[in-house]
């Protein structure tokens, strides 16, 4: 196998409220041998909400952006589940839409950039079921997670709608039953532990609009995995993530229990198998105590 | 050419309930041979038919245009006229939950008490409103473009399987829901319509309408008919932009505030963000706390340490040229 290279989009969360994942995505990186190129250009994907207020702007945005990992001649990967919804449907909507894409190619004239659609998108979770294996993975293990439950926490945003999302990478994913997060943990020696809301919504996207709604599906997702008797849980989405590590207060007080537990990165998760240190993978971070390390 | 039909036995377990004489719900089993020819409602109609005959559930076409057969197995709301039994076997093993729509509603056993989805609907007057002309002296033609504008949401047979797999519903009695979202839009979309603002106004109603949806997908990936709700959704979102009445103040600016923040950025300005939809004040009141704690762990990046986009005037020219709505 040649050495995999990857256009990295970071996203806006990684360069600010999680910088753990970053650290750790590049800490893993480095132990699989896979290269990633920042696309250090890119913007906003909008997150869904520049889409409600101005939907021809985000397209215009995000084409931008996979014109980037384009002028590289690299596949893009993104490391956040709102962003690989974004960017890969804004791929979508351009690629099967040739007077659209002429519009945003107008656009994107005024700087002089083309989006050719010649990249593929694709969650870094995948990238590595996909490309790197997880045969491969398997043998790189260090310390086998064999100790833990682990309740995998999938996201909406790469399973969902998946259609679109099985466009993105070659392992199916069936969004009623997802197991590539569930895969992944097996393969690093870990137990799997299954919940009914390991595929549903954490609330991030109505946090201010609508806290109660929001507060409840966090508080919902963290009690199923207590309930299942999960030592902890994995995400490959910040937005999970920030949801899940830090408002357990909120989510505690909508579900009218206490809710809590260490919450990891997917990119942690592998890092911590592979031998990664604490440090490494930014695990001090954490505002729910990653107490097991 | 037919595919040869392959037979697997298969453990069903079926919601009972009946609310006139039961306390709780129970699962009641039953274990058969499932071939690839059957849907799920031959089953259903096999349990009745070979088992049980008081087991209870809608179904009248049977080709997935009534609607009135949705329902769920092992969680997925799909119409039992659509689904082959054996592809969800193939996905879920061979223990398969038939379930109601919605628990918490059902009147007998797979029947449930679709009440709300009604009332929905009526909310957002689901019909054409319009002076019209007792007496034209021509029709009143609509073109195959502006028809298009409805995008699929007339297709809606109102099984109710979006409305019930959105858990916005489930938590909030209030919020409107997918399916009625759908048929606002396919009336505000429709060039004959004259209610436009009235509705609209219904529509981003706070804690009722389309600011309060989490964007899940959940209705997207449900819809039997392939109507993808959220689509609609936002949609409505641009059209309530467009005329300028949104009633949710946070809900508005947070959308706003990420053009604002591209454009000076590049990316995301978080802290801002939340201070621009919220104002200073109730942001410190109700983030305060967790946010303290975030910047102790070094999750807060202070504004002069923003991180900005290369090329951040290659950005700023296309938010300027490519912006096509004003706040």
């Amino acid at each position: 196998m040649g050495k995999l290279q990857y256009a990295l989009f970071t996203g806006c969360t990684a360069k600010e409220s999680t910088p753990e994942q970053l650290k750790s995505t590049y800490a893993v990186a480095e132990k699989l041998g896979i290269e990633l190129i920042e696309l250090s250009e890119a913007s906003c994907c909008g997150a869904s909400h520049l889409q409600d207020y101005d939907d021809f702007l985000s397209l215009v945005l995000n084409a931008r952006n996979i014109c980037y990992a384009e002028s590289r001649g690299m596949t893009m990967v993104t490391i956040c589940n709102t962003c690989q919804l974004n960017t890969a449907m804004t791929k979508h909507r351009l690629d099967k839409d040739p007077e659209l894409k002429a519009r945003v190619n107008e656009k994107l004239a005024e700087v002089g950039l083309e989006y050719k659609g010649t990249s593929e998108i694709t969650h870094f979770l995948y990238a590595i079921i996909d490309d790197f294996g997880l045969d491969a993975i398997r043998e790189k293990v260090v310390t086998p997670l064999s100790q833990f439950n682990i309740a995998p926490f999938y996201g909406c945003h790469n399973i969902r709608p998946s259609e679109l999302q099985n466009e993105t990478h070659r392992s199916a994913e069936n969004p009623y039953n997802p197991n590539s997060l569930d895969d992944l943990i097996i393969a690093l020696g870990g137990v799997n532990v299954d919940y009914e809301e390991k595929n549903k919504c954490c609330g991030f996207h109505a946090e201010l609009q609508a806290p109660k709604t929001a507060a409840a599906l966090t508080g919902k997702a963290l009690m199923g995995a207590m309930d299942a008797n999960a030592d902890w849980m994995v995400t490959p989405c910040p937005l999970c993530h920030l949801k899940l590590d830090t408002q357990y207060e909120h989510a505690s007080h909508a579900v009218g229990r206490d809710v809590k537990m260490p919450v990891l990165h997917m990119q942690q998760m592998v890092g911590l198998a592979l031998g990664c240190t604490p440090a490494e993978l930014g695990l001090e971070h954490h505002v729910s105590d990653v107490d097991f390390v | 050419m037919s595919e040869s039909i392959t037979t697997k036995n298969v453990t069903f377990k079926v919601f009972r309930f009946n609310k006139d004489t039961d306390y709780l719900p129970y699962y009641k089993e039953y274990k058969m041979e499932v071939t690839s020819e059957e849907v799920v409602l031959d089953i259903l109609n096999r349990i009745k038919w070979e088992h049980d005959g008081s087991f209870s559930y809608r179904r009248s076409c049977r080709h997935g245009i009534c609607g009135a057969c949705a329902m769920k197995v092992n969680g997925k709301g799909t119409l039992a006229c659509k689904e082959n039994m054996l592809d969800l076997v193939e996905l879920f093993g061979d223990e398969i939950v038939i379930e109601p729509s919605s628990i918490k509603r059902a009147v007998k056993d797979l029947i449930i008490d679709k009440g709300d989805f009604w009332e929905k609907h009526d909310q957002i007057q689901p019909y054409l409103i319009s002076e019209i002309d007792e007496h034209p002296e021509m029709e009143c033609a609509v073109s195959p473009e502006e028809s298009e504008r409805l995008l699929e949401a007339d297709l809606c047979i109102q099984c109710g399987a979006c409305h019930y797999s959105c858990p916005v519903v489930e938590l909030n009695e209030d919020f409107i829901g997918p399916a009625a979202f759908v048929k606002a839009y396919r009336f505000e979309a429709d060039v004959r319509d004259e209610a436009h603002n009235a509705r609209l106004e219904e529509v981003g109603l706070p804690s009722q309408g389309v600011w309060d949806c989490v964007k899940c997908y959940e209705c997207a990936e449900v819809c039997p008919k392939e109507i993808n709700p959220i689509e609609k959704i936002t949609k409505l979102h641009n059209m309530i932009f467009d005329a300028g009445i949104s009633n949710n103040k946070v809900a508005e600016r947070h959308a706003v505030g990420f053009a604002h923040s591209i454009k000076k950025h590049g990316l995301l300005d978080e802290a801002e963000l939340v201070r621009y939809s919220e104002g200073t004040v109730p942001m410190l009141v109700k983030h305060g706390k967790v946010g303290f704690k975030m910047f102790t762990k070094g999750k807060v990046v202070m504004p002069w340490n923003m991180p900005k986009s290369d090329k951040l005037d290659e950005i700023k020219t296309l938010v300027k040229s490519s912006m096509t709505s004003k706040y």
